[in-house]
């Protein structure tokens, strides 16, 4: 076992299948201890199913690996202990007030002083003089401030976080986001799942699943070239030609952005070709940008359609 | 790019009918979730069907074959034909035969057996002198039911039985006296019956539902995802969840015990504290049956049916309304692997019959076993992942 390797997680082949429906397909990837590991792709990609595998509450139908050191098929019970995993959806009581919350899951790690520890993350999350409010009244941001306070409080070294600012406003995001980064600069090593793509530029590296397979990953400037995706920004008379474009050779991907539509393709010259007769049309500017993430992503997400569906 | 938006040409919105319409909708709906809810759609066959097989064939208000013993004194050619006349009347089976006082008072407070026939000594000899000797029959009159329909036609039926065998020829009258004893309750009083019965059933009602809730209750509120990512073992999950309750069905227990002393006159003439200590095992093999029930059941409805499909056969068969002895073999059976049936002899035996542990070492020790399988069920069946 090499618990003090530079790797966190380190898994390869992993698959899975839900009443013979793949869900997760020889998915292989490494983590680096102290990272933040973004995992992306659309709902039902596969990524709550990877993370329930990572701590032990899936079994793979085949593949193998490790989760610090410990292999994922028969320890998964030290995992748990140095695991902090943060469900999608609010795992916590609802009905316990917020310091029974963090007392309850202190007492289950075996932490010698559980009302210690729960009083000292209460006052850590900005939570004190609410610690006897139930869970379930506080609003959905400080939810989430609580459950990430909740899967931190064991000491964990390694963050499984599911989705976890889905539904909470820009500023608790903002936050969060700065808490993990806090709690990387500690050493701890963090995987998120999540659909912002804002949230996606705050990883150190990304990696992007959709049907079960990892597409790409990466740093998000490796995943954006290695797309070799062009885009091209187009302003001023719109209406109707997202649709007059779509389905055109070369043209891969037409997304509208507030006032502007942005026109992807993998295919330079085809794409070229493609557009040439709207590039003359007054009323339009057309502008060659780079793809941003979401642009590679939506392409990928198009692609993977067409490829395992 | 797929478009959400209908291609066809937009439905026209009818609002006539519009009640019913909407009505055809909700019950469309309905019947398509009943029918994806497998359990649900079973129960609708299996309790009728089931239950009222089960319960047609199995339940007899007038019992038969009821467990006896008898205690010979002398063993004469007259006391084996009083036996055998007493056989042939279908009431009796004997099933002990004993020598010793104590060894039949034993019997009969630990409900081996639900009668006793009593041979006194110079019996036989008694009989030729015409000296009209008394032949003791005790009943077990805890369950009045059982006891009642045996005693009442006693007399006549031994009399008619007797003709054919004794050597007394054709006597106008019996030559000895058929004395009954109803033990235990000799009034006949329902509610004596009635109100031990009442202790085992109301906490199984409500011990079972308690946990059979339980773990569905964490898988439906999403609580169970973090907990199984936690570091805690399936046995420690159960300890955490049936201990509480304990306490609860304890509570229970004292204060149906005591309306049933204070208010109803029901005397306890055993130990309160052997009482309490077979209650709390009780109480334990409930819970332990309620949470097995919720590591099997997919939801909370699931296992609010699956109670009910418990808790039917065990006012049924466990001997609080119909005479345990008077269904037929399997349904006894089948009421031994209910912790009902054992907690209502024990809680009868030591309120109404003042017995000790000596007595009530079967019914203990199969509570105890019941728990232990149902424990070990539960353990087994708890799903410490999510495949």
């Amino acid at each position: 076992m090499n618990g003090d390797s530079d790797i966190a997680i380190d898994v390869k082949g992993l698959t899975k299948s839900f009443g013979g429906r793949e869900v997760v397909h020889d998915l292989s990837m490494q983590v680096k201890r102290g990272s933040i590991y973004g995992f992306l792709g659309p709902n039902g990609s596969g990524k709550t199913t990877t993370i329930r595998i990572l701590c032990g509450l899936l079994t793979p139908d085949s593949g193998e690996g490790t989760c610090l050191g410990y292999d994922i098929l028969k320890d998964s019970e030290k995992i748990k202990r140095q695991v902090g995993y943060m469900t999608q959806r609010f795992s916590l009581y609802q009905d316990l007030s917020v310091r029974e919350n963090l007392e309850f899951v202190a007492r289950l790690y075996g932490l010698t002083d559980a009302r210690g520890a729960a009083r000292d993350m209460i006052s850590r999350l900005g939570l004190s003089g609410r610690e006897q409010q139930l869970a379930g009244e506080l609003s959905g941001g400080w939810k989430q401030r609580l459950a990430l306070g909740a899967c931190t409080l064991p000491n964990p070294k390694l963050l499984l976080l599911d989705e976890p600012t889905a539904g909470v406003d820009p500023k608790a995001r903002r936050d969060f986001w700065n808490e993990i980064h806090a709690l990387a600069a500690e050493g701890l090593t963090v995987l998120v799942s999540t659909h912002y793509m804002d949230e996606a530029e705050r990883c150190h590296e990304i990696a992007y699943i959709a049907y079960g397979h990892l597409l790409a990953h990466g740093t998000v400037e490796e995943v954006i070239a290695k797309s070799a995706l062009t885009t091209y920004t187009v302003t001023g008379e719109l209406s109707g030609l997202a649709a007059e474009l779509t389905g055109k050779p070369g043209v891969d991907m037409v997304a509208p952005f507030g006032t502007s539509l942005h026109v992807s393709g993998r295919d330079v010259a085809a794409l070229e070709a493609s557009i040439a007769p709207w590039r003359e049309k007054s009323g339009l500017h057309w502008q060659k940008s780079a793809p941003s993430l979401e642009d590679v992503f939506i392409e990928l997400m198009g692609r993977s359609r067409d490829n395992f569906q | 790019m797929s478009s959400i938006r209908a291609t066809g040409p937009l439905r026209e919105i009818r609002d006539r009918f519009g009640f019913l319409r909407r009505s055809y909708a909700m019950m469309a709906k309905e019947f398509i979730q009943l029918r994806r809810d497998r359990v649900s759609f079973a129960m609708i066959v299996a309790i009728p069907v089931m239950q009222l097989l089960l319960f047609g064939f199995a339940i007899n208000t007038t019992p038969h074959h009821l467990p006896s013993a008898v205690l010979l004194q002398e063993d004469s050619d007259l006391a084996r034909s009083v036996l055998k006349a007493l056989e042939n009347t279908a009431y009796f089976r004997f099933v002990y035969e004993v020598h010793d006082v104590e060894d039949f008072d034993n019997l009969l407070k630990s409900g081996k057996v639900l009668f006793g026939v009593e041979i006194p000594r110079g019996f036989e000899r008694a009989v030729r002198r015409g000296d009209k000797p008394a032949l003791l029959v005790a009943a077990d009159a805890t369950d009045p039911v059982a006891a009642s329909s045996a005693l009442g036609s006693l007399g006549m039926i031994v009399q008619t039985a007797l003709k054919h065998d004794l050597y007394i020829g054709d006597p106008p009258a019996l030559p000895f006296e058929i004395r009954a004893h109803a033990r235990y309750n000799p009034a006949a009083e329902s509610r004596l019956n009635i109100v031990p019965g009442l202790v085992g059933t109301i906490l199984t009602m409500t011990m079972l539902i308690f946990t059979a809730l339980s773990v569905t209750r964490e898988i439906e509120r999403g609580t169970m995802e973090s907990l199984l990512s936690m570091p805690i073992k399936p046995v420690e999950v159960m300890i955490g969840k049936i201990v509480p309750y304990i306490l609860v069905g304890f509570i229970q227990a004292f204060l149906i015990v005591n309306i049933g002393v204070f208010l109803f006159g029901v005397p306890v003439l055993g130990n309160l504290f052997l009482l309490a200590a077979l209650s709390t095992l009780f109480i334990a093999a409930n819970l332990a049956i309620g949470y097995t029930f919720s590591t099997i059941a997919q939801n909370q409805l699931q296992a609010i049916q699956m109670s009910f499909m418990f808790f039917l056969p065990s006012i049924l068969l466990s001997g609080f309304m119909f005479p345990f002895a008077g269904m037929p073999a399997w349904a006894q059976y089948l009421g031994e692997c209910l912790p009902l049936t054992h907690y209502i002899r024990i809680v009868r035996a030591i309120m109404l019959k003042g017995a000790t542990m000596p007595n009530l070492r079967y019914d203990a020790l199969a509570l105890a076993v019941l728990m232990t399988v149902a424990m070990t069920i539960a353990v087994t069946r708890f799903r410490r992942t999510l495949d």
